[in-house]
């Protein structure tokens, strides 16, 4: 069955709508990977080579702000661009 | 100090106010001015229902144990709202094109409207969401007691007070008021309750308000600022705090998993959910409350930690705190942060599980009952409200039950990442049900169960302590003395955390029984419809045919209609399906369009399951077959594949089209030509005549004397006669090659003996044309028939003789071989021709301009095409040469290996 498939090649407009979305996608995996890193400080046992308690929350609430900064940057491009970046390719 | 009953009236002015807030909104909604309340903001803080009086006291708590821990239950919730593109936006469009109600409604709607999954998922809900009522309802007393005494510690006697259990149930009564009356108002739960999401809001503020504004207070005047506070963190126990690294990630999915299938966050992120690009800013936004409600947690933990007694408990410290140092304001705002978080949780919880309750086990219920089906008398109206106001009473009730057996204390704080647990269960099967068109409802039933099993198995019964509700034997052996099945130890995997161990066996259990169901299991065809409709709902935002047309009336269904929707709504949506029939009246014609509009209409009030049963008891139960769906498929398919066979001709038809047009411009072309040569052949057959006749009338009538005289008059009426001759002898030569009556004498021949004879034939040394030649390339043996050959060459210079414009004219006689031809290339230094004229220089009677003076009938170049046809090769004209040029080809038959 030959239904209209979407079109294999776009224009420069609707390729960067397509890969905001792909971006907006990623985000939260990059989020998720910054927040293990904290699970590789408990490694060792000299208490002196890992992070303080003050520093780990310093880190993750960095993390946290920059996540909030990318998706809010994302999210706001992604509705001025409506509906054009649902397809994947 | 504050006394107990300013904190109550204060309290109660509290709630008065919540009261008239959601009136406000809701009037505004009925005047359909709700401006700002449809706005993202209204929407984000809506979603603050997260953080209830667990978070809101809790984290402190949690902190002061586990130090950075907490954050994990936020951290969840960020990541998928940040990824809000990849899963949120698609379950909220599938909320809205499917009309979805709650989280049950939307596994059950997917799963073929599947009524046992929709219970299944109902009694997950209850049973996870009802310890969590309770919890919100102790940590309400808790708060009471601390003002309720002098000591600032709350300790557990103070709660036991008969006081404070009262407190529990004017608490738990005051929210089902308020429920019932906001959130029951309209049975259409796709209609929205603006009065309580408005409520919430503003609870929302306040609970964060609240907080921030009890972390100032610790950060800048118990503490000298951020600077102190690093240093109390260094002292404090929280500083020996490390990573747990399996309760980290754990933690993280499984806030995650739980801020998805929550039914109360299902709720407000889905149900209610007003607009999509409110959700784009909630993505951003709703992290960004997260963060600012923890941010001040680990400072009035470790403050707190530092500065109250020995044993204050520190999951009242955002209480205490400000009390111990005698700001009574900010503790009652606190309080009034604290039971901002807890009722607002309550009530979504509450409106949401009546949804599920009432749509998913009351209505089939009563269906099943009622012998007469889906057309029986009575207002199913309400039944319904009636049925969802019980159903709200019922988990109040439920939770203040368990709040009071369970008798708080520890057992029911741990119960919160319990209750996640228990929740995530639907996890797998709402992800496969939207991104998987393989997912079967046996698969999702499966799934479903298995992790349902082991969640009461593994986690909840054990969590009561030994001996509550499982004996402390299976506790410690394992059924039947087997330890590889003890609960909290699955296959020796005892070193887990508890809360883990159980998130691990659950969810994988669930996904390998939900993947291995699907994959073995058949769907029906409504379950494929519907998957094909979640997966794909950005494409195809109709949705596909699930009823078969003309088996129900028409009136039939506007009762059953009306009996749920209200008389006037199902009248207008029948009206406007008839005029958009193009039909008057309030009965359209059942088509399985219609239908499917009806049942998504009714699904938004009893959910979709009840509404495919009802619908399916007026139809007769005439839902689509797998028949029927192929059927649609192959017409689908025939007319995509006619319509691939209209373009195909279409752009034959075109093709044809044009290429007659161009035929057509030749012929008409040629038609001209032939006039032109009509005109001239019949002038130069006349000019010749008419000098023979003249000279011959003049021989005829004697008038001359002269013997000189008489033999120039004869002798022109020779050269005449003999123009005549060669004009009729082209006209048959072409007329004999034409027909292929032509018998050509092939000899071997070099190709260079055929050009000097051509040469020489025109003389053209004698009349100033210039040729040049390169007699190396013209060494090239051919076959072919060296007369009509050198024919064709004559023609080509006496051409270039005739009609080269140059002030020196010059031919330029060139030839090439190639692979698989020789060419000869004829190009002179005239003018050349025109472009438009170049298509017909090889036709019959072709001439260019007034071509009088070559004294030509238009036949020559005709002739040469004709020879060349004849001989195997071709010849055409070569534009862009500077000049005239013809090239003439004789294929690589006619070339012999030197």
């Amino acid at each position: 069955m030959s239904t209209s498939r979407p079109p294999v090649f776009l224009e420069r407009q609707s390729y960067r709508r397509r890969r905001l979305a792909d971006a907006a996608r990623l985000l939260p995996l990059a989020g998720a990977v910054a927040f293990v890193f904290p699970v590789f400080w408990s490694g060792g046992d000299e208490a002196a080579a890992r992070p303080a308690t003050a520093d780990a929350g310093l880190y993750v609430f960095a993390v946290w702000l920059g996540l909030i900064v990318l998706a809010a940057l994302l999210s706001g491009r992604l509705v001025r661009h409506g509906e054009d970046a649902d397809q994947d390719g | 100090m504050l006394s107990f009953n300013l904190l109550l009236a204060v309290c109660l002015c509290y709630v008065v106010l919540l009261f008239a807030i959601a009136f406000w909104a809701e009037k505004r909604a009925e005047g359909g001015r709700l401006g700002w309340l449809r706005s993202p903001l209204v929407y984000t803080l809506s979603l603050s229902i997260y953080c209830t009086a667990w978070t809101f006291y809790g984290a402190v708590g949690y902190a002061a144990r586990s130090g950075l821990e907490f954050a994990t239950i936020y951290l969840g919730p960020t990541l998928i709202m940040v990824g809000w593109w990849g899963i949120l936006r698609k379950m909220v469009r599938i909320g809205r094109t499917q009309r979805i109600t709650s989280i049950a409604d939307l596994i059950s709607s997917r799963y073929g409207k599947s009524t046992l999954l929709g219970v299944l998922v109902t009694l997950l809900a209850v049973l996870g969401t009802t310890p969590y009522i309770a919890l919100q309802l102790q940590s309400v007393t808790l708060s009471f007691a601390v003002f309720a005494t002098d000591s600032h510690v709350a300790t557990p006697e103070h709660w036991q007070s008969p006081d404070l259990e009262a407190t529990a149930l004017w608490v738990a009564a005051g929210l089902a008021i308020f429920t019932i009356v906001f959130g029951t108002r309209n049975i259409d739960v796709n209609e929205r309750h603006h009065g309580v999401v408005t409520a919430i809001a503003v609870e929302a503020v306040v609970k964060l308000l609240a907080l921030l504004a009890v972390g100032a207070f610790v950060v800048w005047s118990v503490a000298d600022g951020p600077g102190d506070i690093y240093r109390y963190i260094d002292a404090s126990p929280i500083s020996d705090w490390q990573v747990a690294p399996g309760r980290w990630i754990g933690l993280t999915f499984l806030s995650a998993a739980a801020f998805l299938c929550l039914p109360r966050m299902f709720h407000v992120l889905v149900v209610e959910n007003a607009d999509e690009r409110h959700l784009a800013t909630a993505s951003w936004a709703f992290p960004l409350y997260l963060f600012a409600m923890s941010l001040f947690v680990v400072p009035i933990a470790v403050v707190g930690l530092a500065t109250m007694p020995e044993g204050s408990n520190p999951d009242l410290f955002v209480l205490t705190l400000p009390l111990s140092f005698d700001r009574e304001v900010l503790a009652m705002f606190a309080f009034l942060g604290g039971f901002s978080s807890a009722t607002s949780m309550v009530i979504v919880a509450a409106i949401a599980l009546a949804t599920m309750v009432s749509n998913h086990i009351v209505m089939p219920i009563w269906l099943a009952t009622r012998t007469d089906g889906a057309s029986m008398s009575g207002d199913v109206r309400n039944v319904l409200l009636l049925s969802r106001r019980l159903s709200i009473i019922g988990v109040l009730g439920l939770g203040y039950t368990y709040f009071r057996v369970s008798g708080g204390g520890t057992a029911l704080a741990a119960i919160g990442l319990i209750s996640f647990v228990g929740v995530a269960q639907v996890l797998p099967a709402l992800l496969g049900g939207i991104f998987w068109r393989g997912a079967t409802r046996v698969g999702a039933a499966l799934g479903v169960g298995v992790g349902f099993a082991i969640w009461l198995y593994a986690l909840l019964l054990p969590s009561f302590g030994p001996d509550a509700a499982m004996p402390a034997a299976l506790l410690q052996d394992g059924p039947w003395g087997v330890g590889w099945l003890r609960p909290q130890a699955l296959l020796g995997t005892g070193a887990m955390d508890p809360v883990i161990h159980a998130l691990f066996w659950s969810i994988l259990l669930n996904t390998l029984a939900f993947c291995a169901g699907s994959l073995l299991t058949f769907p029906t065809p409504l379950e494929r419809l519907q998957g094909a409709d979640f997966v794909h709902v950005f494409r195809h935002p109709a949705g596909a045919r699930g009823w078969s047309p003309g088996m129900a009336e028409a009136e039939d269904l506007l009762i059953m209609a009306q009996r749920i929707l209200g008389p006037s709504e199902a009248q207008a949506l029948f009206q406007a399906e008839a005029s958009a029939q193009g039909k008057q009246g309030y009965l359209p014609d059942t088509t399985s369009d219609f239908l499917d509009r009806l049942e998504r209409e009714l699904a938004g009030s009893v959910g979709a399951a009840t509404a495919h049963a009802m619908l399916g008891q007026i139809t007769g139960g005439a839902a689509v077959s797998v028949e029927e769906l192929m059927r649609v498929a192959d017409e689908t398919a025939q007319i995509m594949e006619y319509s691939a066979q209209l373009e195909a001709k279409s752009a034959e038809l075109s093709r044809t089209a044009r290429q007659l047009r161009e035929a057509n411009e030749k012929l008409t072309a040629l038609s001209i030509q032939k006039d032109a040569f009509l005109s001239q052949i019949s002038h130069e057959l006349r000019t010749p005549m008419t000098s023979i006749r003249s000279f011959s009338e003049i021989l005829r009538d004697g008038g001359v004397e002269e013997p000189e005289a008489r033999s120039r008059y004869a002798g022109i009426i020779h050269d005449e006669a003999l123009r005549l001759t060669r004009l009729l002898d082209d006209l048959l030569d072409l007329s004999v090659l034409e027909n292929g009556q032509v018998t050509l004498n092939e000899q071997d021949v070099m190709l260079s003996q055929v050009i000097d004879r051509a040469v020489t034939a025109t003389g053209s040394r004698a009349d100033g044309l210039r040729i040049r030649r390169n007699p190396a390339d013209e060494q090239v043996p051919l076959r072919t028939d060296p007369d009509r050959l050198a024919q064709v060459f004559i023609n080509l210079i006496a051409n270039a003789r005739k009609y080269c414009d140059a002030a020196e004219p010059e031919l330029g006689i060139a030839v090439r071989r190639g692979g698989v031809a020789v060419s000869v290339d004829f190009v002179d230094n005239g003018a050349g021709i025109p472009r438009d004229a170049q298509a017909v220089i090889f036709e019959k009677f072709s001439r260019l301009g007034d071509t009088s003076a070559a004294g030509g009938a238009g036949l020559g170049l005709a002739i040469c095409r004709e020879i060349m046809v004849r001989l195997g090769g071709g010849i055409s004209y070569l534009p862009g040469q500077g000049g005239a040029a013809f090239r003439v080809t004789l294929p690589l038959a006619n070339v012999r290996a030197a």
